[in-house]
């Protein structure tokens, strides 16, 4: 490989390890805080997307504009959905909630069809966001550096915010244990809501910066990037956010590397995050960040 | 108590006599697009039962059954093809010379279909079963899109993403229904014997499964072979219903569907899924009608909405799951001690005594 | 080794840094009614699990009947011929009374599965037998009458004896209680001693029991084990664990006042 295709696959690691680091924050937080598999989680990509599509295109807003009203939009959904999906199914089996998660990411998914038509449409990608760089023989998008620019500094965010404020240290708690946070006067539900508030502003963040990096958009586009993004945060160790941004990196890495030193297994990419994933739920199921529990009997 | 027993003996002799005047009825005067939707039907009951015993009987949350299947469909597939035909379809890479000149007859591919299914089940039993519910379900559907992939990229075995066609056609519906009930009898006489209650057993309480004696992984490992034998069936009769088959048909929706069979007709009851999968056969067929455009009164047209099948099936399913999660039937079976008691019951009331 | 039928040789449970259980040792002869005190928290529940097979002591071994369990799986240890009840109750919700009982049958069923699915003479006649030893089971408890109900619609002392008959039926040869008399009165709690006493009768069994009920511990219990933090206290007969001055302490303020 030469050296500026071996440059040109770090850029696009870290591109994609960053968009996979920023969706992969939603799984874990969701997942540390109620034990659940948000499988609508990606689908919020899909969201954020078609909203900034139209804003821009049927309203004629400009791009910042149409960004901003998508993420805000795509977060009361996510927190729309936790309160009418999730929540009333807190005390049934967990069967119960998982396949309530995948019957809201289906009917996500089928109400874009319906509503938005199954073709993928042409993302739009504004001159002042995206420009060609020149440096040397290699040219390149200014996304490579936006992207994870604007991941680094959300993922600085969402670490002060659990670290340092309250709402942040309540997150901790009840993701550490949840009936006794609700005996210390924790209003869980709150905090719940934030965490998938949170979760799906970034999911948004996310799901617009795919779409500049690989514009086009269709109903489905969340389901391969929404899987992968799971298996990162796994990966990282699930309920960990260090861990999310951590495997989000990895897994973007070994995807890009793989395809670029191996071209003619290209078709086995998608298998490949799968093959990682059943490794570290037999190895080392706490990811590498993660911690080994133990059942109470 | 043995009067009861022999009434209930012939109640189902009689049972499966009716069935059978039936479907030659069906056979006969149907037309062949009806017929097609009950083979269908057919179809779906096996997987929705096949699926209930894994996910209803023993708790275990497996999203895997699409990879199951479309291995069993290829098996039969590829079995049954005329060499012909292979030679025919398989024109991007020349199929692998011994299956080549391989022709079984359909029932032995059907059950050779099943014991590929079910060694399936085995190689991803084995490492998967260990895991908790959550992360089992990942897990599955992890091996599921595994084994469609392979499936699309070992070109010279399975003719990758063009898929197979010309596999031969069958249109008879005693050959589907008659699965169907054969698979019917099975699983109820499992479920119902020594091994179905350690199977609900372990869905209940694992711990104390396992503390009276019963090995939880051997059993689970039994209950979700034995899932993946009816799941291969059933995609050997996809098959032959649908007469070509490519590796697109195997995903996750396909195991979304009979999760919704599933759920509907009740996790933990056999009868509620047989019900529950004819009833949403029909319904998906029926529901066609809102996907294409319609005509009102010849004067308005209302175009055609695709995708809002499955717009209304996840809804339903979203209704079920959060206000009626027992589903239609819960985890009670239809069985002829309630028919008993409901004529024992307006018999005494003819009698004129007190209840 | 002697006639001992359980012994427990210096076994510890350690958790990460937590050790629940510090080298814990007692010996248990056939027939024996042992009991096994100590303040909540204090590691009863894990010497249990460790016995069963839940846990696999990270130090120490377990004998039964001269044989090394240490470390076998829970259903191995049952077939082997150790059974359990729970501190809190573990019935199979969605089966009824006899079922639940059934179930413990399973373990010793001589036919396979083709056998049960072709409904052949070897399962069927299996399975009667079952059906009447555990219908045998259950009327000695008076629970027969009730074989058909859901075992969680029962009241609670109904659910504890059908719990204690279910681990019976698995035909052990040592029982082990944990915590049999919770949640039960005075009058109960006699007639849970009488039942025990007879079952050890009838049944030739052992039985090790953990319970907070003192005078259900020292009415029956032929000798005691006093646990605290995991570590063994004192041990003998009830008389001198009532006199034992460490007991008392560890206990003061932790003892039910019932007597």
């Amino acid at each position: 490989m030469s050296m500026d295709s071996f440059l040109q696959n770090i850029a696009n690691s870290i591109t994609l390890g960053s968009l996979y680091a920023l969706i992969a924050i939603g799984y874990t937080m969701v997942y540390g805080i109620i034990r659940l598999i948000n499988f609508a989680h990606a689908d919020l990509l899909m969201v954020a997307a078609y909203v900034a599509f139209y804003g821009i295109f049927i309203f004629a807003l400009p791009w910042w504009v149409a960004f901003a009203i998508a993420v805000v939009l795509t977060t009361l959904l996510g927190v729309g959905i936790e309160k009418v999906a999730y929540r009333p199914l807190r005390n049934a089996p967990r069967i119960s909630v998982l396949i309530s998660a995948i019957g809201v990411s289906f009917l996500l998914e089928n109400i874009g069809i319906v509503a938005l038509g199954a073709r993928p449409k042409p993302f739009p990608r504004p001159e002042d966001l995206v420009w060609n760089i020149h440096a040397g023989n290699i040219s390149f998008l200014s996304l490579t550096i936006i992207i994870p620019i604007v991941t680094g500094l959300l993922l600085l965010a969402v670490t002060f915010m659990v670290k340092k404020t309250k709402i942040g240290i309540a997150m901790r708690a009840v993701s550490r244990d949840f009936e006794t946070s609700s005996l210390m006067a924790v209003d869980v539900n709150k905090v719940v809501g934030t965490t998938f508030a949170v979760g799906s502003a970034l999911a948004a963040v996310g799901g617009l910066l795919w779409s500049l990096q690989y514009p086009q958009v269709d109903p489905l586009m969340g389901v391969f990037p929404g899987l992968k993004c799971f298996i990162a945060a796994v990966m990282g160790g699930i309920g960990s956010i260090p861990g999310a941004m951590l495997g989000g990196f990895l897994l973007g890495t070994m995807e890009v590397m793989l395809v670029g030193f191996m071209p003619g297994l290209s078709g086995y990419r998608d298998a490949f995050a799968f093959i990682i994933l059943i490794l570290i739920l037999l190895f080392k199921p706490g990811g590498i960040l993660g911690e080994n529990v133990v059942e109470k009997v | 108590m043995d009067k009861r027993k022999g009434m209930k003996t012939i109640l189902t002799i009689a049972l499966l006599a009716g069935t059978g005047l039936l479907l030659f009825g069906v056979q006969n005067n149907l037309d062949s697009f009806q017929i097609r939707i009950l083979n269908l039907a057919a179809i779906y009951t096996i997987l929705g039962l096949s699926m209930n015993l894994v996910i209803g009987f023993t708790g275990m949350f497996s999203l895997g059954h699409s990879g199951f299947m479309c291995v069993g469909a290829y098996t039969a597939a590829i079995l049954t093809m005329s060499p012909a035909s292979k030679e025919l379809i398989y024109y991007m890479e020349p199929i692998n010379p011994i299956l080549a000149q391989i022709q079984w007859p359909v029932f032995p591919a059907i059950l050779a279909a099943g014991l590929v299914a079910a060694i399936f089940g085995l190689l991803v039993g084995i490492p998967a079963l260990r895991l908790r519910d959550d992360y089992l379900a990942i897990a599955t559907l992890g091996f599921a899109e595994i084994i469609r992939i392979v499936v699309t990229n070992t070109i010279s075995i399975t003719n990758g993403s063009l898929g197979l066609k010309n596999i031969p056609s069958i249109r008879s519906i005693w050959v589907y229904w008659g699965c169907a009930i054969i698979t019917i009898i099975i699983l109820k006489r499992i479920i119902n014997s020594s091994w179905g209650y350690a199977f609900k057993a372990i869905r209940d309480n694992e711990i104390a499964a396992e503390a009276m004696g019963i090995s939880i992984f051997k059993h689970k490992l039994l209950s979700f072979t034995i899932g993946a034998f009816f799941a291969g069936v059933a995609g050997a009769l996809m098959g032959f219903i649908i007469t070509s088959i490519d590796p697109t048909m195997f995903r996750f929706l396909f195991t979304f569907q009979i999760l919704l069979i599933v759920v509907l007709g009740g996790m933990g009851s056999l009868t509620g899924t047989v019900i529950s999968a004819i009833v949403i056969t029909i319904m998906m067929e029926v529901l066609r009608f809102v996907e294409g455009p319609i005509n009102l009164l010849g004067i308005i047209s209302i175009p055609g909405l695709p995708g809002m099948r499955m717009v209304i099936f996840s809804l339903g399913l979203l209704m079920v799951i959060l206000f009626y999660r027992q589903g239609l039937m819960g985890t009670r079976e239809f069985n002829w001690d309630w028919l008993l008691k409901w004529f024992g019951r307006s018999k005494s009331v003819e009698r004129g005594d007190s209840i | 080794m002697n006639e001992k039928i359980l012994t427990t040789d210096h076994i510890s449970m350690e958790f990460g840094g937590l050790r629940a259980v510090s080298d814990f040792s007692l010996e248990i002869a056939p027939g024996e009614i042992v009991g096994l005190i100590g303040p909540n928290g204090a590691g009863k529940t894990t010497v249990f699990n460790m016995i069963t097979g839940v846990y696999t002591p990270t130090s120490g071994k377990i004998f039964f009947k001269d044989r090394d369990i240490t470390g076998l799986k829970t259903d191995r240890i049952t077939s082997l011929g150790i059974a359990r009840t729970f501190q809190n109750i573990r019935l199979f919700e969605s089966m009824s009374v006899l079922e639940n009982v059934m179930i413990s049958k399973h373990l010793r069923l001589k036919a396979n599965l083709a056998e049960a699915v072709m409904n052949l003479p070897r399962y069927r006649h299996a399975r009667q037998q079952h059906y009447d030893e555990c219908m045998e089971l259950l009327k000695k408890v008076q629970l027969d009458r009730l074989v058909n109900e859901k075992a969680t619609s029962l009241p609670y002392g109904k659910q504890r004896r059908l719990e204690i008959v279910r681990a019976l039926a698995t035909e052990p040869a040592i029982l082990l209680l944990d915590e049999p008399a919770a949640g039960m009165n005075p009058n109960e709690s006699m007639e849970l001693m009488d039942f025990i006493a007879q079952l050890r009768e009838e049944f030739k069994l052992t039985v090790l029991m953990i319970e907070h009920h003192m005078e259900v511990v020292m009415g029956i219990c032929e000798r005691i084990y006093v646990l605290d933090y995991g570590v063994a206290l004192a041990d003998g007969n009830p008389a001198e664990i009532q006199n034992n001055p460490a007991v008392i302490e560890a206990y003061l303020g932790a003892v039910e006042l019932d007597a």
